[in-house]
């Protein structure tokens, strides 16, 4: 630190002076020009460092097991080129993993984010017993998704499921759980919704605290109604906030992996693969079938597919900010 | 001042957080220094050093009601720590991640019979157990199943399954048909087509399916075919095999008849069934007995024959491995042997009904007097013991084995259970998932 201030000195010296007497630069100062330029790279380098060995050096040793035949257990076989693409790019499973994926996304996320800022302002408002409320509504987050994917395969099962004796106590027909293709997509999208909607919820209520309340109150003197409040302030308040929810939901629901495997008991994701979602059927060709190069090639395509969302979601996010800043 | 007071009082309370947390690390340490020491003073007179093995299992091997304390008592210098998976799939995922990366793991490592093939191609990644004292300790078609072709033994038979059938003896005595074991028995018949007309009797008398799904039927009928899927030598045959093709479209037809409850094998509404109904006959490996007893322990009428369609049928069934990678070859190796010893497998078979593998075993009187009190009584040992005998077919299960039996099950499953296809046209995705195999 110390030599930081030094060197700091030195730096605000004239630069005529400098011009005048051009004179040998000491060991001492070179140092200290050193740690004003490279010391702040190393104080943030364990994390890029860290990012190197778990992250990037993983994402292209990916790529090279993917060009390759390769058995978990045996190891690196011949060299084939895009083969390891061109199978999982040409095999009906890997579109009909796609689809479910982006199924389930939808279904889980869309409504998630909706009952999420809902709830979060009704908890915004001046209710008894607010901080009882505020930890229960986090309570599901807190029940591991295995468990919470056991109880709820149960409740959903074709015959003696409860869901299915409510539906038909008021007369409809019993839903297919796990035979149709989007009801499976419902049932998986309400164990995730179960799970997550209470922790966006407090996200969303912290963001919302953080609205001033004079805009409230000048809303209330403008004649303004609680709905319409909600809709002409906290929600435009809450936009960054949204727009955190939206993208770490995408990620999450992109690689979603737990709650479709333990859907049924076999967890390949259904005997037509109806529930197949892109990580299952990465570890179906992996572990299932020893297949490392082909799980290697769908890791890929599907971090590409991440990386193509991500970048839509950047583009959305950057002219949100923009129509908000000019605001 | 002010802020230098803060400052040390910062200072106090990390001291002493540190110190509190270095503390708790530091009777962590004694505590299992204290383990250590106390299984040393156990050991008396014995020199060895201490020894921890891990084995791991899936489901119920029946070890846990003091088998492995017995050991550990016989051995005071080994401790054993035991893994169980919930199913034989986990297990083999674990094992195969540790024989990949070539360390990690337990030391022995229960693997199940469906999967065993797909490990005899890494044959080398294990210890060779093989040693004459033990040759003829198992039933020759369990050795061979775990021999390579130059002679090395990779696994220890634990236990097989011998299939008898379950019946529901109320629902057929409903249906004015046979209810006692053995006239069920004989109504069934010796053949798979006996049995599909029995199974048309039933339920053109009472319009109430026969037996559970068609992919739990297949199990039976794959493990009478020598080479269902591949050729001896690994070729996959699936996609051609006639003799599987016809297995396939007598299945789908006879589920068609509503022969079939649809119920896919392990789910909630499978194991529903057994408690409502839902089907009166399933095939019953000794392993399978536990299973029903749990699905249905309030129902009484639950029975098993002494006969099986197309000959005996063995389903499932395990061996103990040791991989070569493990820190403790050797001991890992006694710990197996002794397991897989007659008496330990009697002792797991009267806790969790595994049928043992050992020759020596299955002429026990533990095993062939043992009754069944959920199954009528049922004499199982003796029962278990005559459909081990009936085997006759060593069914060739290859590296693809285990994965194009998964495709069939889901191209049953497909018309029987989901009813989402045809049965050509599920036959064609048979056919894809086969060709994709690479």
């Amino acid at each position: 630190m110390a030599t930081t201030t030094k060197s700091r000195k030195n730096g605000t010296t004239p630069a005529s002076a400098e011009a005048r007497t051009p004179r040998r630069v000491g060991f001492s100062q070179k140092l200290g020009n050193w740690d004003v330029k490279v010391a702040p790279y190393l104080y943030i380098s364990p994390f890029f460092i860290l990012f190197l060995i778990t992250g990037l050096f993983p994402l292209f040793y990916t790529a090279f097991v993917s060009v390759h035949k390769w058995d978990i257990i045996l190891g690196q076989g011949d060299f084939v080129g895009f083969e390891n693409f061109a199978f999982v790019l040409q095999n009906p499973d890997f579109w009909k993993a796609l689809r479910n994926t982006f199924s389930i996304f939808l279904l889980s996320s869309v409504p998630q984010v909706i009952m999420a800022i809902t709830i979060a302002a009704v908890l915004d408002q001046n209710i008894r017993a607010k901080t009882f409320w505020r930890m229960g509504v986090l309570l599901p987050y807190v029940v591991t998704p295995v468990a919470v994917a056991l109880i709820f395969s149960n409740l959903f099962a074709d015959q003696s499921g409860i869901i299915n004796d409510w539906l038909g106590a008021i007369g409809i027909d019993p839903v297919r759980w796990h035979a149709d293709v989007i009801p499976s997509h419902m049932a998986i999208a309400t164990m995730v919704n179960f799970r997550w909607t209470g922790y966006n919820t407090l996200i969303f209520l912290a963001a919302m605290q953080a609205v001033p309340r004079d805009l409230y109150e000048a809303a209330v003197i403008d004649g303004a109604g609680k709905f319409r409040s909600f809709f002409s302030i906290t929600v435009p308040q809450l936009r960054p906030t949204i727009i955190f929810v939206v993208i770490t939901s995408t990620i999450g629901g992109l690689q979603i992996f737990d709650e479709p495997r333990l859907f049924d008991q076999q967890g390949t994701g259904g005997s037509d693969g109806q529930w197949q979602t892109m990580t299952m059927y990465l570890y179906q060709l992996g572990w299932n079938q020893s297949n490392f190069g082909r799980a290697s090639a769908v890791a890929w395509l599907l971090f590409l597919l991440i990386l193509v969302i991500g970048l839509i979601n950047f583009a959305i996010t950057r002219r949100i900010a923009t129509s908000g800043g000019k605001r | 001042m002010q802020s230098s007071t803060r400052r040390t009082r910062k200072g106090l309370m990390a001291t002493a957080g540190i110190a509190t947390l270095a503390l708790t690390l530091a009777a962590c340490g004694s505590s299992a220094d204290g383990d250590a020491s106390s299984t040393d003073g156990g050991d008396s007179g014995s020199s060895d050093e201490p020894v921890t093995l891990t084995i791991s299992t899936f489901n119920e091997f029946g070890y846990d009601d003091g088998l492995l304390d017995e050991y550990m008592e016989l051995n005071p210098n080994v401790t054993v720590e035991h893994t169980k998976a919930d199913t034989s799939q986990a297990a083999g995922d674990a094992l195969r991640n540790a024989l990949g990366a070539g360390s990690g793991g337990s030391d022995v490592a229960a693997i199940e019979g469906d999967q065993f093939a797909l490990f005899m191609q890494y044959a080398d990644k294990f210890a060779d157990l093989s040693d004459p004292e033990l040759a003829d300790r198992w039933l020759s078609w369990k050795t061979d199943q775990a021999t390579t072709p130059d002679g090395k033994l990779i696994g220890y038979g634990t236990d097989i399954g011998p299939e008898g059938i379950c019946f529901r003896s109320d629902l057929l005595e409903e249906a004015g048909l046979p209810s006692d074991r053995e006239g069920v028995a004989e109504w069934m018949g010796d053949t798979w087509e006996d049995y599909f007309k029995a199974g048309e009797e039933y339920t053109e008398k009472t319009g109430k399916p026969f037996y559970d799904s068609a992919g739990a039927i297949r199990q039976g009928m794959i493990n009478q075919m020598e080479n269902a899927y591949e050729e001896d030598d690994g070729t996959i045959i699936a996609t051609e095999n006639p003799e599987l093709k016809e297995m396939y479209d007598t299945l789908l037809e006879e589920s068609d008849k509503g022969l079939s409850a649809g119920l896919s094998q392990w789910s909630q509404d499978w194991n529903e069934a057994f408690k409502t109904g839902g089907f009166a006959t399933t095939l019953c490996p000794g392993w399978m007995l536990g299973i029903v007893e749990g699905n249905a322990p309030d129902v009484t009428t639950w029975d098993i024959t002494n006969s099986f369609p197309g000959g005996g049928g063995n389903w499932g069934g395990s061996f103990l491995t040791v991989p070569a990678h493990g820190e403790h070859v050797e001991e890992a190796k006694a710990l197996a042997n002794w397991l897989t010893a007659p008496e330990q497998q009697i002792k797991a078979f009267e806790s969790k009904g595994t049928f043992p593998s050992q020759v020596e075993a299955l002429s026990d009187p533990a095993i062939t007097d043992a009754v069944n009190p959920y199954f009528n009584d049922a004499p199982i040992g003796q029962i278990l013991a005559d459909r081990a005998d009936a085997v006759t077919v060593s069914p060739f299960k290859g590296p693809n084995y285990q994965a194009i039996n998964d495709f069939m099950a889901d191209a049953l499953g497909r018309v029987d259970v989901d009813k989402v296809d045809d049965a050509e046209s599920s036959w064609t995705k048979f056919v894809n998932d086969v060709n994709g195999l690479g």
